[in-house]
């Protein structure tokens, strides 16, 4: 019989911490699988709310960007634009909202059971995948509707929602592990994440920036995530390539530095939570 | 190393840092506060915090347990028994020392850790299974056993929330029960959940230990224990007091505590404080040795620092054998309106029908709803009842067997075939009892 060594030390990170993510790759999956099953109980439209959402929130960007600020839209019809750019927003701003409050919500499992608690986190953003993946189903009928032909760099498009996924997990990450020790952070990501709607090229394209604050601007990784999104499902504005850089080094170094300090503050989160 | 050895502690530490413990008011506030005050001091607190004081939760314990042991730890509360099983079921790691552990490890430090309340058994079982570190294939294999010890079948795609506690408690120990570990750590499960259900759990757990595994037990039951284990370690202030074999051991821990019974506890959450807890005898003096038919009172000074609305309280005088009986508010309803600001709170026993052995009281106060509990079950005191059996009249050639039976002897008569009544009471004022005496019908 193989037996398995466990040793604990003080000070000292274990060696299986890796192992053990992997022993416990399902539960990612059964967090996930129980936040979908437990969201829309007890709510008269169920599952109708991760559309109803979307499209609200479309309705009244379109209209006030579009309508009543008359931003450009090269050539795209302006609720297609909108809806485009607000789905990596909203994947970003639920995992955010979702994620980062997950620990403390399970506060209970936490100082109970031992497993990766990785899982809890990255879970709430497979979570949050979900929901952007049904709103993807509806952005197809949308073009559909539009009689909005895709171009070929579309192929992109799993590209960039691995990006977006990844940038919400490097968050989620910080936040979550933050807000264990400071709850400050309950009042920061609301704010954030209402902030970051009208700084983020949702409502609009970033080519309205003026040129010389392209690149300040693309400091928000957003910015180039969001560009790509447009860019690989209608082809409209050309991809600024600074803006992408920028993104995908921010979301490397959000990634790691998300992962290490959340590995380094792991080992209190009972202590403290 | 020895493959003989399943849990090897050494030196173990925990070390809690007190002042963050009380106030809790480390936000970000104080951090950017301090940091502009001090922009370095920020990071060299963290270097060195002699600032802080600490407290050791844990200290210096060393303990090794063999492949198939199974070991009660014993100890009163926040002696760092808790502390010690989060340490081995890596919820939290240590300060100082090594733990060293052979072989797959499932604790349960809590039924229904991870339950959620709007799914469905079924759900449940799944949901928990995995949190606990089974594979999905791995439940799907036990899932009928799982059903069938949990006795919940008809209710399985029922939501948690509408089950009877006794249920919950069930189907949760149900998962944990078929975990198939080869160390085992369990922590006070057993104090919820009716007795036949707790013996029922005892059994799983002790067949589990004759099929070689090794068991880590922590109660406050100390019959279980007893029962169960061969080995116990008794802990006090953060430290291994005493290790042995379990009759001794235990023995030497209820003598301890029966002769001070200081019980006091604090619920930050509730603003509640339990003081002291007191046995008084008729007399009104301190007490804590009793005799068969004497009044018992339980006394508890509190202080609500926040009104306490309509709280229940529950008292229950245990055994060797378990639960003997109770004075159960949740049941007779006479709970005071209120409990604010400091007082007392007393309950008598009258005339304890029960034999010369040990006895703890437990205690559990709950919140207006019944549920949320003020304080969890818990032993507050120890009495022993002492006294010669003969003088009540009991002439049996086996009278000392009295000391490991059932304790409660509620006034009964033998109705013998040549006619013969025998009344027999452990209670004075029932006329008979000092002298049964044959008395024709």
């Amino acid at each position: 019989m193989a037996t398995t060594q466990i040793i604990i030390e003080a000070g000292r990170t274990e060696g299986q911490y890796w192992r053990d993510l992997w022993r416990y790759r399902e539960l990612f999956l059964f967090f996930a699988w129980r936040d979908l099953l437990v969201r829309y109980k007890q709510t008269a439209v169920g599952i109708s709310w991760s559309l109803i959402r979307p499209l609200l929130t479309m309705a009244v960007l379109t209209v006030v960007f579009g309508k009543l600020g008359k931003m450009p839209a090269g050539g795209v019809p302006y609720p297609l634009l909108v809806f485009c750019g607000m789905l990596p927003w909203l994947f970003f701003s639920t995992a955010l909202t979702e994620a980062g409050s997950s620990l403390v919500s399970n506060a209970n499992m936490v100082s109970k059971v031992y497993f990766p608690r990785l899982a809890i986190t990255a879970s709430s953003v497979i979570t949050s995948l979900v929901d952007f993946l049904i709103s993807c189903a509806f952005l197809v009928a949308l073009m559909i509707w539009f009689r909005y032909a895709p171009p070929i760099q579309v192929l992109f498009v799993p590209f960039f929602v691995a990006l977006v996924f990844a940038a919400s997990l490097g968050v989620s990450l910080w936040v979550a592990a933050l807000m264990v020790k400071y709850r400050d952070f309950r009042f920061i990501v609301p704010f954030v994440v209402q902030f970051g709607l009208y700084i983020s090229p949702v409502g609009f394209q970033s080519s309205v920036v003026p040129e010389r604050f392209r690149l300040l601007y693309a400091m928000n990784p957003m910015v180039g995530i969001i560009d790509g999104f447009r860019w690989s499902i209608l082809g409209s504005p050309r991809i600024y390539v600074p803006s992408l850089a920028i993104a995908i080094a921010d979301v490397v170094i959000l990634l790691a530095s998300g992962i290490w300090y959340f590995r380094m503050t792991e080992r209190t989160f009972a202590d403290i939570i | 190393m020895n493959s003989e050895i399943a849990i090897s502690i050494e030196n173990l530490g925990k070390r809690y840092d007190v002042d963050r413990l009380k106030t809790q008011d480390e936000g970000l506030r104080h951090l950017i506060e301090n940091a502009l005050r001090a922009p370095l001091a920020v990071f060299r607190k963290k270097m060195h915090s002699k600032r802080k004081r600490d407290f050791w939760a844990l200290r210096g314990v060393s303990l090794q347990v063999k492949r198939g042991e199974v070991v009660g730890i014993i100890g009163r509360n926040g002696a760092g028994k808790s502390t010690m099983l989060k340490l081995l079921s890596r919820i939290t790691t240590p300060s100082e020392g090594r733990i060293q552990i052979n072989g797959r490890v499932a604790s349960l430090l809590e039924v229904g850790t991870g339950f959620h309340q709007e799914l469905t058994g079924r759900e449940n079982i799944f949901l928990n299974g995995a949190i606990l570190g089974m594979s999905r294939a791995e439940i799907i294999r036990k899932f009928d056993e799982i059903v069938e010890f949990s006795e919940v079948g008809d209710f399985l795609d029922t939501p948690v929330k509408r089950y009877s506690s006794g249920m919950y408690v069930r189907l949760a120990f149900a998962v944990a029960a078929h975990l198939d570990p080869e160390i085992l750590i369990v922590d006070e499960v057993l104090a919820v959940g009716d007795a036949a259900f707790q013996r029922k759990c005892l059994g799983k757990m002790s067949s589990f230990a004759q099929s070689g595994r090794t068991v880590l037990f922590v109660s406050h039951n100390l019959e279980a224990v007893r029962t169960l284990c061969e080995r116990a370690v008794w802990m006090q202030d953060g430290n291994v007091r005493e290790d042995g074999p379990v009759d001794e051991v235990v023995e030497n821990f209820f003598n301890a505590i029966s002769s001070s019974s200081q019980f006091s506890s604090q619920n930050e959450q509730y603003g509640f404080e339990v003081k002291r807890v007191a046995l008084k005898n008729a007399g009104g003096n301190e007490a804590a040795q009793f005799s068969p038919g004497d009044d018992m009172i339980v006394e508890i000074d509190y202080v609500a620092n926040s009104p306490l609305e309509q709280p229940y309280v529950i008292l229950a005088i245990n055994g060797v054998n378990g639960s003997c009986f109770t004075a159960n508010m949740l049941l007779d309803g006479n709970r005071p309106s209120s409990l604010d600001g400091t007082g007392k709170l007393a309950c008598r026993f009258k005339a304890l029908p029960i034999f010369p052995q040990s006895y703890s009281v437990k205690m559990s106060i709950r919140t207006k709803n019944g549920n949320d509990r003020v304080l969890d079950y818990t032993d507050v005191a120890f009495f022993n009842v002492v006294g010669d059996l003969a003088d009540y009249g009991f002439r049996g050639e086996f009278v000392s067997r009295a000391s490991s039976s059932t304790p409660v002897v509620v006034p009964y008569e033998w109705h013998l075939p040549d006619g013969t009544v025998a009344h027999v009471s452990l209670t004075p004022n029932v006329e008979a009892s000092k002298r049964p005496e044959a008395v024709s019908i």
